[in-house]
């Protein structure tokens, strides 16, 4: 099977695995934003998302796909720590026109899975997880909490370390895209010379994009949280 | 009865041809027999120049494909010449083996090559022809070449670049989408062909990728860093070679049917030149002393355009492209002080006013000015710097100005003519030519002269071939800009994959032998005996510095004027290098491993019988044609004197043994198609 | 005039592909600035000979800039700190008095040390023995002029053909991928109307082969590029995985 055995294959998979996460997180950053316009409507879109079958099958999809991307992340770091050789260079320098990011996306992941437990402990085993074992007949006491997805969000930004802590999130993320981004559609064969330059400055937009539409939201509940309960929800 | 009439006048005519070719056999034999050893036969088939090729292809003898997988044949050299000819004879199901020193095929110095190749194809309709390009080549070698080859050279020229460009060679194309050409010294029309200024590099990647994809299909077996060190004579014919594994140290021997040598010239004769650090004389030598004839040795080429020497450790020369004289103008000042403020750093070339400039080249040749062929622009350099006229620290420099051409044209379409070459000036030499004019100084770029092959590239010692710049055959005593490539693939492609044949269809007998045989134990022995010998001197000498001396001495004796003294001198100073080097010099490290010392010593015994053999054949040589300028013969103007009724020949030596005399013989040439003229730049 | 300058050499030793190497520091005094790195490694090697023990081996050949031999990861960086040289064509001048200057052999598990500073690049000549040429046998090809090719087409394949096969992308490469390497000769092949016919089992063939040699999986880093001593473009890579894409799908 090429997808595993060439190293473009495994690229690809990379590659495509990777592009559809940055659609789900253009999604996902899109329906935050709802939060800032209206409560009631982040909340509708939070109960239409629930232990609904497709809702369901999309996060199972969701799952796979941020499983391969990381398994093929580490296989070929592997791969590629091999391919260097015994022997380490004694002095190594970064070139100038050489993206941070790009020599980091490992680490950055690293980073961002570590995110993605916190948030998925903070919002998702509180909202949908809930919902699934409520469904499955579990005994859960605060059923109605699940689909107020608001409620999760004041709490959570309330705090101020959870605002610092993702948007340092936020900002693996945006490294870690703005180097994915292009790379992807390179891998693809996407790119030229002509096209180069637009290319990775499409990259920055998307990437700048979904961070600021995230990190809007982080910012705009932990300002609101100081002018309304202080700090006492620290405790939480 | 008619019918039968006719058969008769047939068979009548086929007897008539028969004997007139068997009479003219007898008749080569009674010369040869008459002049004993002096004969030279240069196999060159008869009929009318045009069709000698032809002819010659249309009645040699080939070998069918079953008896092709029998025989193996070495080639030495990956060049475009030997890269070419191995991928070619491959192809045919020769079992091909192919040897190079590098790391990797893809090194060979053809690799460096700028400028372009020449081809008859009359694309730009300026009325080139083969033959116009056969006579500008004779010509251009001051009529010392042999005619049948540069004929076959120019006839051979356009399927080159048919060939190149089927393998995926970039050329340069006009906006139409169809080939571009430039134009190049000692021609009328324009005919070069080239891959910006990187032409020799696309050909050899072109050859080498012909070439791997016969290692692919396995009809040739590559040998990368092996070194030649002798070749195996088994009862007269070349059977074998014995290398050495250059990673390992492991003296190896390798049998063939038929042993093909090209590897290049003998220029690093004189340390500094324009090849390559590895490009060495030493298969050539070899095969000279098992006896094969070396060919006009004298005729090495000194490029007008190099960046000149800049400190005692410089290690190598780079050429700046030819083409940089279509703009350029060369100068020195005409006052001797501001020479003397140049030398010593106290004034720039663009603080001398243009009344005190010298451009010498326009003064003594006002037809031709700047662009002069390589020899007479080089010489003018030299007469200037030995008058002190030199613009450098080291005196040793004239100044190539472009401060007109850029008045004239603007410095973007300058920049645009010659970028990629003021670029790598200015890497050098840390100047800015678009402000300062360039420096430049001759350097040894070619050598004519190589291995004496017959018209099949065979030889003198039967199964032995040479190709490329190894040979002498194509380019006489200078060679024309955008030749060499031309030379390496023709020979390579389109000559020796035919004429191998020839002698090949004889050998289909012979098994594939034994390397355990006396001669190739002997030959192994030899070598080892020789490394041994090398090794115990523990001397005081590196390689290099004796390598220094002797190339200081070729420059100053041997190099672009040369006399009856400077001659002898050299010789008497080449045997005093020659005691030095087997007395004193120290090589470090162990035979039986990656040894570069020992490699470069190996070579440097070679380069001191090249350099010998070159200060003899100049001394002999009392004319001045080409690249070989004797100073007791030029014209009141100084200009160089031939003397065609003496030295109308090529001169062969022979070896006679470790430190015998060698002998020359004689190949004359005679001039049927063209009638020999004097070079005149002036008028 | 002349300007010199003395420097600190740290060099990798290695007396041969198995054995343990180790950096050695030596001092060199009166360094002309005009001479280049490889000149000045003459000078250490001149100097090495006069005390009597074996001179560092490096790869080097033409000594300007087209050959592809020579080999240095120079102060961190394959070919030294110019830009868009080899090392051949780095000079002095690039370095200040005192400088300490640390060389190393190019580290790649499919280049091997093969003494010092040398390593074996053969994986490259396997790689284009896997298909980068186009199968035509000598002769028997139409005119030169018969296919016309487009100008941009053939400068754009040129640029890609300038690739000297140095290795010094895989060297600079964190991940040791040839990518550049590959893409580059595949693009200047695919490019041409010559190479087209067999573009997809060429880029198969290739790519099977680096992968077999043990390089690394390309992450679109660019460094190969930027210390591309030829700067042939990264955007081959993407042609490369276009091509290579394109055909496995075509199966």
């Amino acid at each position: 099977m090429w997808l595993i055995n060439s190293s473009i294959g495994r690229k690809l998979i990379m590659s495509i695995s990777g592009a559809a996460l940055v659609l789900f997180l253009l999604f996902h950053a899109t329906m935050n934003l709802v939060a800032i316009i209206s409560e009631d409507g982040y909340n509708m879109i939070c109960e239409f998302l629930g232990a609904n079958w497709y809702a369901l099958v999309a996060t199972v999809g969701l799952a796979a796909l941020v499983v391969v991307h990381i398994l093929y992340a580490f296989f070929i770091t592997w791969q590629n720590y091999r391919a260097r050789g015994n022997k380490r260079y004694a002095v190594s320098t970064r070139q100038e026109d050489v993206e941070w990011s790009s020599k980091n996306m490992l680490a950055l992941g690293v980073v961002i899975v570590l995110g993605m437990g916190l948030h998925l402990f903070n919002f998702w085993y509180k909202m949908q997880f809930t919902e699934i074992m409520h469904a499955a007949g579990a005994h859960i006491n605060d059923i109605e909490l699940a689909t107020n997805g608001v409620h999760w969000i004041k709490e959570t930004f309330a705090c101020p370390v959870y605002v610092v802590l993702y948007l340092v999130w936020l900002g693996a993320i945006w490294f870690h895209l703005t180097h994915g981004v292009w790379s992807a559609l390179h891998t693809l064969g996407l790119n030229n010379n002509t096209w180069m330059p637009r290319v990775k400055c499409i990259s920055n937009i998307v990437s700048t994009l979904v961070v600021l539409m995230f990190a809007a939201v982080v910012i705009y509940y932990g300002l609101a949280s100081l002018g309304c309960c202080g700090s006492s929800c620290c405790a939480a | 009865m008619a019918k039968k009439s006719e058969e008769l006048k047939e068979t009548a005519k086929e007897v008539t041809k028969k004997v007139v070719r068997t009479a003219k056999k007898v008749e080569k034999a009674v010369k040869k027999a008459v002049a004993g050893e002096q004969f030279i036969d240069s196999k060159v088939p008869e009929g009318p120049l045009a069709e000698k090729w032809t002819n010659y292809k249309a009645h040699q003898k080939l070998v069918n494909p079953a008896n092709k997988r029998r025989l193996d044949i070495i080639v030495v050299g990956t060049g475009l010449a030997g890269a070419s000819a191995a991928a070619s004879l491959g192809e045919m199901g020769f079992n091909v083996l192919n040897f190079c020193i590098q790391d990797s095929p893809r090194r060979a110095h053809s690799i460096a090559a700028q400028g372009g190749i020449n081809a008859a194809k009359n694309y730009q309709n300026d009325g080139d022809s083969v033959y116009r390009l056969f006579y500008d080549t004779i010509k251009g070698g001051d009529y010392r070449a042999r005619e049948a080859n540069v004929y076959r050279l120019a006839e051979v020229s356009n399927n080159i670049i048919d060939q190149c460009v089927a393998q995926g060679v970039p050329f340069a194309r006009e906006y139409g989408g169809l080939l571009d050409n430039r134009s190049f010294g000692g021609a009328q029309v324009s005919r070069t062909f080239y891959a910006k200024g990187q032409t020799g590099q696309q050909l050899l990647l072109g050859a080498y990728s012909a070439l791997s994809r016969q290692i692919n299909r396995g009809t040739v077996k590559m040998y990368s860093r092996y070194e030649m060190l002798d070749v195996v004579i088994v009862e007269g014919r070349a059977r074998g070679i014995i290398a050495r594994n250059l990673v390992t140290g492991r003296i190896e021997r390798f049998f063939a049917h038929a042993v093909v040598i090209g590897t290049g010239g003998y220029g690093n004769t004189f340390f500094l030149s324009t090849n390559a650090m590895g490009s060495n004389g030493s298969a050539a030598v070899q095969i000279y002393k098992k006896g094969a004839y070396f060919a006009n040795p004298a005729f090495a080429q000194i490029h007008p355009t190099c960046i000149p020497v800049h400190g005692e450790f410089q290690s190598k020369l780079t050429l700046m492209s030819e083409s940089l004289r279509n703009d350029g103008r060369i100068w020195v000042p005409k006052k001797l002080e501001d020479a003397k403020a140049l030398q010593a750093g106290k004034l720039k070339g663009r603080d001398i006013p243009e009344e005190d400039r010298d451009y010498y080249l326009e003064r003594r040749y006002p037809a031709f000015g700047n662009l002069v062929p390589r020899d007479v622009a080089s010489r003018a350099a030299k007469e200037r710097c030995d008058a002190g006229y030199g613009v450098n620290s080291t005196g040793l420099a004239v100044f190539l100005d472009f401060s007109d051409a850029i008045n004239r044209l603007g410095k973007d379409v300058v920049a645009a003519r010659y970028g990629n070459l003021f670029q790598m000036y200015e890497k050098i030499v840390d100047e800015n030519p678009y402000e300062e004019p360039m420096m430049i100084f001759p350097a040894i770029h070619y050598t004519m002269g190589g291995i004496w092959v017959d018209y099949e590239l065979q030889t003198s010692i039967k199964g032995l071939f040479c190709i490329g710049e190894a040979n002498f055959s194509d380019h006489g005593a200078n060679r024309l800009g955008a030749s060499a490539l031309m030379q390496g693939l023709a020979d390579g492609y389109f000559v020796l994959p035919y004429t191998i044949q020839n002698y090949l269809a004889d050998q289909i007998q012979v098994p594939r032998m034994s390397t355990d045989l006396p001669e190739f134990v002997e030959a192994e022995n030899a070598i080892q005996e020789k490394i041994d010998r090398l090794m115990a001197i523990q001397g005081e000498r590196s390689v290099d510095s004796i390598h220094r001396e002797l190339g200081l001495v070729m420059w100053d004796f041997v190099g672009m004027g040369r006399t009856k003294e400077s001659l002898e001198t050299a010789l008497e100073k080449i045997k005093a290098i020659r005691k030095e080097f087997w007395s004193n010099v120290f090589i470090p490290g162990d035979k039986m491993d990656m040894n570069v010392e020992l490699e470069k010593a190996l070579r440097l015994a070679d380069f001191i019988e090249v350099g010998e053999l070159m200060a003899r054949d100049a001394l002999n040589r009392e004319e001045s044609c080409g690249g070989h300028f004797r100073e007791e013969y030029q014209t009141p103007e100084g200009e160089a004197l031939r003397q065609d009724d003496k030295f109308s020949y090529v001169s062969c030596w022979k070896y006679n043994g470790e430190g015998e005399e060698p002998s020359l013989l004689k190949e004359p040439l005679d001039y049927e198609f063209v009638t020999r003229q004097t070079r005149n730049y002036k008028s | 005039m002349e300007k010199t300058i003395n420097i600190t050499l740290k060099v990798w030793r290695q007396a041969g592909p198995k054995a343990k190497g180790a950096f050695e520091t030596y001092k060199l005094e009166n360094i002309s600035t005009d001479s280049s790195f490889l000149e000045m490694l003459d000078v250490l090697n001149e100097q090495l000979i006069r005390e009597r023990k074996e001179p560092v081996a490096f790869d080097h050949d033409c000594r300007e800039g087209i050959c592809g031999m020579c080999s240095l990861y120079i102060n961190g960086h394959p070919h030294g700190p110019d830009s868009a040289v080899t090392t051949c064509q780095l000079h002095m001048r690039k370095f200040k008095d005192g400088d300490t200057i640390t060389v190393e052999p190019w580290r790649s598990a499919a280049f091997p040390v093969i003494k010092d500073l040398m390593v074996n690049r053969n994986a490259f000549d396997q790689i284009i023995q896997a298909g980068g040429y186009v199968s035509v046998n000598t002769g028997g090809v139409p005119d030169a002029n018969a296919i016309p090719i487009p100008k941009p087409i053939a400068d754009e394949a040129m640029d890609a053909a300038s690739c000297i096969g140095c290795g010094a992308c895989v060297a600079a490469c964190k991940n040791g991928s040839a990518m550049l390497f590959v893409s580059a000769k595949v693009s200047q092949l695919a490019l041409l109307p010559q190479g087209k016919i067999e573009a997809a089992r060429r880029a198969k063939a290739m790519v099977a082969k680096m992968d077999e040699l043990g390089f690394g999986n390309c992450t679109n880093t660019g460094a190969c590029a930027a210390e591309c001593p030829k700067s042939v473009s990264l955007s081959n890579i993407a042609r490369l995985n276009r091509e290579f894409i394109c055909a496995k799908l075509k199966d």
